[in-house]
């Protein structure tokens, strides 16, 4: 039963959807304050050198150092984040092109790789990394044991975010004014809400998010460090909030979804099952999913319906026109 | 006192040209603090830098052979940008470009006919994949107004699984399966003789070969700048920029712009990816860690900013920034900082988008006005 495909990529697709939902979620707030940050990969990947530098370097309990290293992680995807931030909102800059610069900045070829270089993290086992915390006999049970219990705390810890995020939007003060900021800066500014400030927070979030996406990557899924771990990741990710109509439960379906079409291929291969070019339809199939998603979304008018924030990529500054 | 920063009525010229000159000063400045604080010498790495990018020997053939697919896809971007149409894609209608072009390369180079023709072939099949795969988010913005940005984003990951199919994942005609090697490791097809694209050998520097690409690449710039600036079409193009209402407004036809310059702007990075076959690679290559992860299309995004959308300066940056990649490549391993060049790069950018606000606004020391003492 647990050795069943569908069991074995569920379970897989929520292993390598983490990462994948921890951007989203990321990126989701940053985009419902209107503002577009297509530095996700940069932003992962420099949390991730980050987290295993202090996994590597922090020589404490594991937990404390697992503890540290995903705070460390968070921080250093805030930091990216605030370049953004500074650029697109203060200085009103084309949001594309400073996202753009800051994967160039902080991606493969950039930070992440001169900061694995320079602190010698390159081939080293991880000192510590998240495994599954549940006992082995609980693994075991029929279905639910692989899926629900065979995960490591940082999926665990998504879960608490969605529900978390989900609420923050529909059920806060902050959450709504978020929103506003969104659709409407003009209207937030005139009922006293800061655009400047709920954007630079929410970007700043979205950043330690990315930072904690990438964490997972060295943490837990593949604990170690290569250049350029997350292999595209962040782009899903940016592609996941659009799947996902802006809505972080519906991120977190995708995110699996996604996951699971990359445990595919694989899976298909090791038993032999042959589907045609499976590497080219499953690999590309959450990008042509996403391209139907966003035709839908923008086609008549569903683009209000379905969530897109209507000032998204908008600079904002009272009393000009946009 | 208090500063206000207030928009510019008219940009001075000479700001265009000293923004970017002194954004690259302020990143070396910049990055050189970096390596002083993690225990470089700045001053080593940069001589090291810039050895590798245009003095010794032959840097000049290495950086010409990377700033040729960054001249087509900065060229490619500025072309969309211009417009405000961000066509993000330039790197997927690269490989596409590659594609067609190699198939062209492959079926007319073996016929026996003049290698001008075949060349020409190529071109034209390079121009072709390249729009067509950009006409996908140009047709869904026309006509659905879907953001082409994620569209034409999705689209490049799209290409790139095809272009590793074709050669890793199936026998397809591009893919070489004769020979010894080809059991080993999945290569491409190298190109007949006469559809190998020549070059041009300039005497300095013992001997340049400037590629044929890289002519090509110039002449594209010449022919967007005199289509931007000097047709109707270009004026049109410009007003729909600017504003969009202003344009509906004096009859231009919206749909067929945007559809216009996605195919434009694809057709420049398409001929950059025959280029690529043409010139460089005479195989298709299809490897996830060849031309996927050189990443031309989204440095290509990075040059027509720094170039200011003009053709003539994105030639020009491409040139430049070439040069940094080709110190990045040769200089990897070797004791160099790896990623210097992507973190120089990066804030080069950074500074450029910075100082943009300067050229669109001015910044101004505002004294407080003295307290006005009330008369009794």
């Amino acid at each position: 039963m647990n050795n069943s495909l569908l069991v074995v990529l569920i379970a897989s697709g929520i292993a390598y959807g983490t990462p994948l939902l921890f951007g989203a979620l990321g990126e989701l707030l940053t985009e419902r304050s209107g503002v577009l940050n297509l530095g996700v990969e940069g932003m992962m990947l420099v949390g991730a050198v980050m987290g295993f530098w202090t996994v590597e370097r922090v020589h404490a309990g594991a937990v404390a150092t697992l503890v540290l290293a995903v705070l460390v992680a968070a921080f250093s995807g805030a930091v990216m984040a605030a370049i953004h931030a500074f650029l697109a909102i203060t200085l009103r800059a084309s949001q594309i092109v400073s996202g753009l610069a800051l994967t160039l900045f902080a991606g493969a070829a950039g930070l992440s790789s001169y900061l694995g270089n320079d602190l010698n993290l390159s081939d080293l086992p991880a000192n510590h990394a998240f495994h599954a915390v549940f006992p082995a006999s609980m693994q075991r049970w029929s279905i639910v044991g692989p899926i629900v219990f065979g995960q490591n705390p940082l999926v665990y810890a998504s879960w608490v975010l969605v529900v978390a995020i989900t609420y923050y939007l529909a059920r806060t003060r902050p959450g709504l004014n978020l929103r506003a900021v969104g659709e409407s800066p003009a209207a937030a500014d005139a009922m006293g809400v800061s655009v400047v400030k709920y954007r630079y927070l929410h970007t700043l979030a979205g950043g330690a998010l990315a930072g904690v996406a990438g964490a997972t990557f060295t943490l837990a899924i593949t604990p170690q460090w290569v250049d350029g771990i997350t292999e595209g990741a962040g782009w899903i990710a940016i592609a996941l909030v659009i799947f996902a109509f802006w809505r972080p439960g519906l991120c977190l379906i995708g995110a699996y979804f996604f996951g699971a079409l990359q445990a595919l291929a694989p899976e298909l291969q090791a038993r032999s099952i042959n589907l045609g070019p499976t590497e080219l339809w499953s690999n590309a199939l959450p990008y042509v999913a996403t391209v139907v998603v966003l035709v839908f979304v923008s086609w008549r008018g569903g683009r209000r319906r379905l969530g897109a924030p209507a000032a998204l990529g908008i600079p904002y500054a009272r009393e000009e026109p946009a | 006192m208090r500063l206000a920063v207030e928009r510019r009525l008219e940009q001075p010229r000479w700001l265009a040209v000293a923004v970017p000159l002194a954004s690259i000063v302020f990143a070396f400045a910049v990055a050189a603090v970096v390596l002083v604080v993690t225990g470089h010498d700045p001053i080593s790495s940069y001589r090291q830098l810039f050895d590798a990018a245009f003095v010794s020997n032959g840097s000049i053939d290495q950086t010409l052979i990377s700033a040729t697919p960054l001249a087509f896809t900065g060229l490619a971007a500025a072309a969309a940008f211009r417009m405000r149409i961000f066509n993000i894609g330039a790197e997927g209608q690269l490989y596409m470009g590659a594609i067609t072009g190699a198939a062209a390369g492959l079926y007319f180079g073996g016929r026996g006919g003049p290698s001008a023709f075949a060349i020409a072939a190529m071109v034209v099949a390079g121009c072709a994949g390249g729009a067509l795969w950009a006409s996908i988010p140009g047709v869904l913005r026309a006509f659905f107004g879907t953001s082409e940005i994620l569209t034409s984003l999705m689209l490049n990951y799209v290409a790139g699984f095809v272009l590793t199919y074709l050669i890793f994942q199936s026998e397809s005609y591009w893919r070489q399966t004769k020979g010894f090697n080809a059991t080993v490791f999945p290569t491409g097809k190298p190109l007949p003789a006469s559809a190998v694209w020549p070059t041009w050998t300039v005497h300095a520097q013992g001997g340049i070969a400037v590629p044929l690409g890289a002519g090509f690449a110039v002449l594209a710039g010449i022919v967007l700048w005199v289509l931007y600036r000097r047709t109707r079409f270009g004026f049109e193009v410009q007003v729909l920029g600017d504003s969009d209402g202003a344009a509906r407004y004096a009859g231009v036809r919206t749909r067929r712009k945007i559809l216009a310059v996605m195919a434009i702007s694809g057709a420049v990075a398409g001929l950059g990816g025959a280029s690529q076959v043409g010139d460089f690679a005479h195989a298709l290559d299809g490897d996830p860690n060849g031309l996927q992860k050189l990443g031309y299309g989204y440095s290509g995004i990075v040059v027509a900013a720094l170039g200011r959308y003009n053709p003539f300066a994105v030639l020009l940056v491409a040139f430049l920034i070439g040069g940094l990649d080709n110190a990045g490549n040769t200089l990897q391993g070797a004791d160099f900082p790896s990623g210097l060049v992507g973190v120089i790069q990066g804030i080069i950018l950074f500074s450029a988008l910075g100082g943009e606000l300067l050229t669109r606004h001015r910044v101004r020391v505002l004294r407080t006005p003295a307290p006005v003492e009330a008369v009794s």
